[in-house]
C-alpha cells in the first residue's frame, strides 16, 4: 500500500512532464508550479491524496486491526497467549499510527524524489510571499507530511473501534472509509457549518498554513487538539467493546 | 478444606452457565478436573464443549457460575493463569503468508511473560517436538492440515505449562501423527501436567484419559475416572456353545438371567450358539466357567463383557445423527 501511495506523486510528475507547457491553471493546487519547482510534487501529491487516497488506505488498516485476526482466527490464540487486550488494542493502535506517519512520509518523499529527478529544483516562494531556500522547503514538507499523518489519527481510532465490532475485516474497512467521505461531505455542506469544526476531516487541509512565514501553527494545534479528541472518545469505546467481547471467531 | 479442594483441581467450575439469547450453549455444569489426570471432554457436536474451553481461557466470559484454573479465579486472575496454560481452541490459526517458525515467535512474543532470551530455542524445540523441524522456515500456507494442527500444538508446547487445553488434537492428522499425540500427551502427564482434551474419538480417550467428563445439551452429563464411568454399566458373560439348553440351565441355576445368542450376537466366525447374561455382583466369573464345565457342558468361548464406551456415551447422550438443541 506505500507502494501504492507513492505512485501518486510519481503519475503526476510524469503526467506534468509529459504535458509540460500547457499552464491552464486548472487541476489541483500547485499543480502549474510543478514545472517551475519540482518540490511542489510533493505537495500537488498531499493535495490530491488527502481526501481519499490517503483515508482509504488508512482505513484499510485501522479496519482490519482487530476483525482481521478475528478472521485468521488468531484473535483467540494471542488472548489466550495471553496478550492482554487492552495491550493488544494499545499496539494495534500504535501499529496504525505508524502506518499513518509512514503513508505520509511516503507520498512526500516520493514526490520529492520523483520531482527532483524530472524538474529543477529551486528556492520555493511561500503563500505569504517570502522565500525559503530548497532545504528549508524540504523541512516544511516534512511538517506537511507530519501534519497529514496527525490528521489521520481520529480516523485510525475510527477505525480500531469499528473493527472491534465485527469479525469481517471487508465491513470494518469500508465503513471506516465510508466514515471519512460521509465527514468530508457534511465539511462540505455550509447549511451544517455548527458541525463543522466537530468533524475529524475539518483540518485536513489546513496544512497550507505551515507554508507561511512565520508559520501559523494555529491549525495545526486546533487539528492536534481535535484528533486527539477522537482517539479519547473512539479508544474508550473500543476499550470498553475490545474488554468485554467474547471472542467467538 | 475449599483451599485445600482447590490446589487439587487444575480445573473447576461451579455452576457455569453460558446463554446466547434464550439458548443455555452451557447449562449449570460443574467440571472438576484432578491435577494430573488426562481428562477427556467428551459430547457431540454442539453439546458446548468448545463455549466451555472458550470461558476456560476466558476468550468469552460465563453467564452464571465460577470458574477456577489451576486454583485461581478465572476470568479475574487471567493474567497469572495463562502463562502456565498451553492451547489449541477449534482447530489450529496462523498467518498464511508467515513460516511455522515466525508464527511461533509471533505468539510467544504476544506472551509478555515468556522470556525473550529464550524464544528461538523454545520454538525449535516446540517445533522438533511435534516433527515440523523440517518445514519451520515453510509458509503456512503451503502446510497441509495435519502440518497445521501440529503447529497448533508446538503453540501450545512454547512454555513449560502446568495445564494443556487440547481441542481436537488429532484432527486432520495422520494415523501415525495420531499416535504421536498419543505419546506426546502420555509424556506431558507423565512430566506432571494435567491435560484437558476434548473429543469426540472415543477410542482415542479411551487410550489416553485417566478421566472422563461427558457433554450433551450443555450439561455435563457424567464425569469421573474412565472406570467409573465404565464400570456403572453392567458387565455380561458371554458363553459360546453348542450346548445353549445346557448352559441356560446352569446359569439360571447361578441366579442369573440366561438369554440365548439372537441373530447380532453372533460375530464373525461363531458357527455355534451361545448364551449371554449379565453378572451379578454375588458370582465371580470364573465360578461361571467352572460350574459350566462341572455339568459338562462344553463350552467353546467365555467372554467378560463390559460395555464400550461407546456403548455408553450414546447411552448418555442420546442415539442419532441430529444436534441436539
Amino acid at each position: 500500500m506505500l507502494g501504492a501511495l507513492a505512485a501518486i506523486p510519481v503519475l503526476i510528475a510524469i503526467a506534468v512532464r509529459v504535458t509540460s507547457g500547457s499552464s491552464s491553471g486548472r487541476g489541483p493546487a500547485f499543480l502549474d508550479q510543478i514545472t517551475q519547482n519540482g518540490l511542489f510534487v510533493a505537495l500537488t501529491a498531499m493535495v490530491v491524496s488527502t481526501p481519499l487516497f490517503l483515508p482509504l488506505t488508512v482505513g484499510v488498516v485501522a479496519g482490519d486491526t482487530i476483525s482481521g485476526e478475528a478472521s485468521h482466527g488468531t484473535l483467540r490464540y494471542l488472548l489466550a497467549a495471553p496478550a492482554g487486550r487492552v495491550r493488544l488494542l494499545v499496539v494495534k493502535f500504535v501499529g496504525a499510527a505508524v502506518f499513518c506517519l509512514s503513508a505520509a512520509g511516503s507520498v512526500v518523499l516520493a514526490g520529492i524524489l520523483i520531482g527532483a529527478i524530472l524538474f529543477p529544483v529551486g528556492p520555493v516562494t511561500l503563500l505569504s510571499g517570502d522565500t525559503v531556500g530548497p532545504v528549508e522547503s524540504i523541512g516544511r514538507l516534512a511538517l506537511v507530511a507530519s501534519y497529514v499523518a496527525v490528521s489521520l489519527l481520529g480516523l485510525s481510532a475510527i477505525g480500531l473501534f469499528i473493527s472491534t465490532l465485527t469479525d469481517v475485516p471487508v465491513g470494518a474497512m469500508a465503513a471506516t472509509v465510508v466514515l471519512a467521505v460521509t465527514a468530508q461531505v457534511l465539511g462540505a455542506l455550509p447549511q451544517l457549518d455548527w458541525l463543522h469544526p466537530w468533524l475529524f476531516t475539518n483540518y485536513w487541509l489546513g496544512f497550507a498554513d505551515l507554508l507561511r512565514q512565520p508559520i501559523a501553527w494555529d491549525s495545526f494545534g486546533s487539528n492536534a487538539v481535535l484528533q486527539l479528541g477522537y482517539i479519547v472518545v473512539f479508544g474508550a469505546l473500543a476499550y470498553s467493546r475490545f474488554t468485554t467481547k467474547d471472542v467467538l471467531s | 478444606m475449599t483451599a485445600a479442594l482447590a490446589a487439587a483441581f487444575a480445573v473447576e467450575t461451579r455452576g457455569l452457565t453460558k446463554r446466547f439469547g434464550a439458548h443455555a450453549a452451557v447449562d449449570d455444569v460443574h467440571l472438576a478436573v484432578p491435577r494430573g489426570s488426562v481428562f477427556g471432554f467428551l459430547g457431540p457436536n454442539g453439546s458446548g464443549k468448545t463455549t466451555t474451553i472458550r470461558m476456560l481461557l476466558g476468550l468469552a466470559s460465563a453467564t452464571a457460575g465460577e470458574i477456577r484454573v489451576l486454583g485461581r479465579d478465572m476470568p479475574h486472575e487471567l493474567n497469572t493463569v495463562l502463562p502456565q496454560v498451553g492451547a489449541l481452541v477449534e482447530g489450529p490459526a496462523f498467518y498464511p503468508f508467515l513460516s511455522g517458525a515466525a508464527n511461533l515467535h509471533r505468539l510467544d512474543t504476544a506472551n509478555r511473560y515468556a522470556p525473550g532470551s529464550t524464544r528461538n530455542t523454545r520454538v525449535r524445540d516446540a517445533l522438533a517436538r511435534v516433527g515440523l523441524g523440517h518445514a519451520e522456515h515453510k509458509k503456512v500456507h503451503a502446510y497441509s492440515l495435519g502440518m497445521k494442527q501440529r503447529l497448533g500444538l508446538a503453540n501450545a508446547l512454547l512454555s513449560p505449562r502446568e495445564l494443556l487445553v487440547l481441542d481436537e488434537p488429532t484432527n486432520g492428522l495422520d494415523p501415525q501423527g495420531t499416535r504421536e499425540v498419543r505419546h506426546l500427551v502420555r509424556s506431558l502427564a507423565a512430566d506432571g501436567a494435567t491435560v484437558f482434551v476434548s473429543s469426540h474419538l472415543l477410542s482415542e480417550i479411551e487410550q489416553i484419559c485417566t478421566h472422563v467428563g461427558v457433554m450433551s445439551a450443555g450439561r455435563l452429563v457424567s464425569q469421573g475416572t474412565l472406570d467409573e464411568l465404565r464400570s456403572t454399566s453392567d458387565r455380561r458373560v458371554r458363553v459360546v456353545t453348542p450346548d445353549p439348553e445346557a448352559a441356560t440351565r446352569v446359569l439360571s441355576g447361578l441366579g442369573m438371567q440366561p438369554v440365548a445368542f439372537s441373530e447380532s450376537d453372533l460375530r464373525p466366525g461363531d458357527v455355534e450358539s451361545g448364551v449371554t447374561a449379565g453378572l451379578t455382583d454375588s458370582v465371580a466369573p470364573e465360578e461361571v466357567v467352572a460350574a459350566l464345565v462341572t455339568a459338562g457342558v462344553r463350552v467353546r468361548g467365555f467372554e467378560l463383557v463390559s460395555s464400550t464406551l461407546e456403548e455408553r456415551f450414546v447411552e448418555l447422550t442420546g442415539e442419532g445423527f441430529d444436534v441436539v438443541q
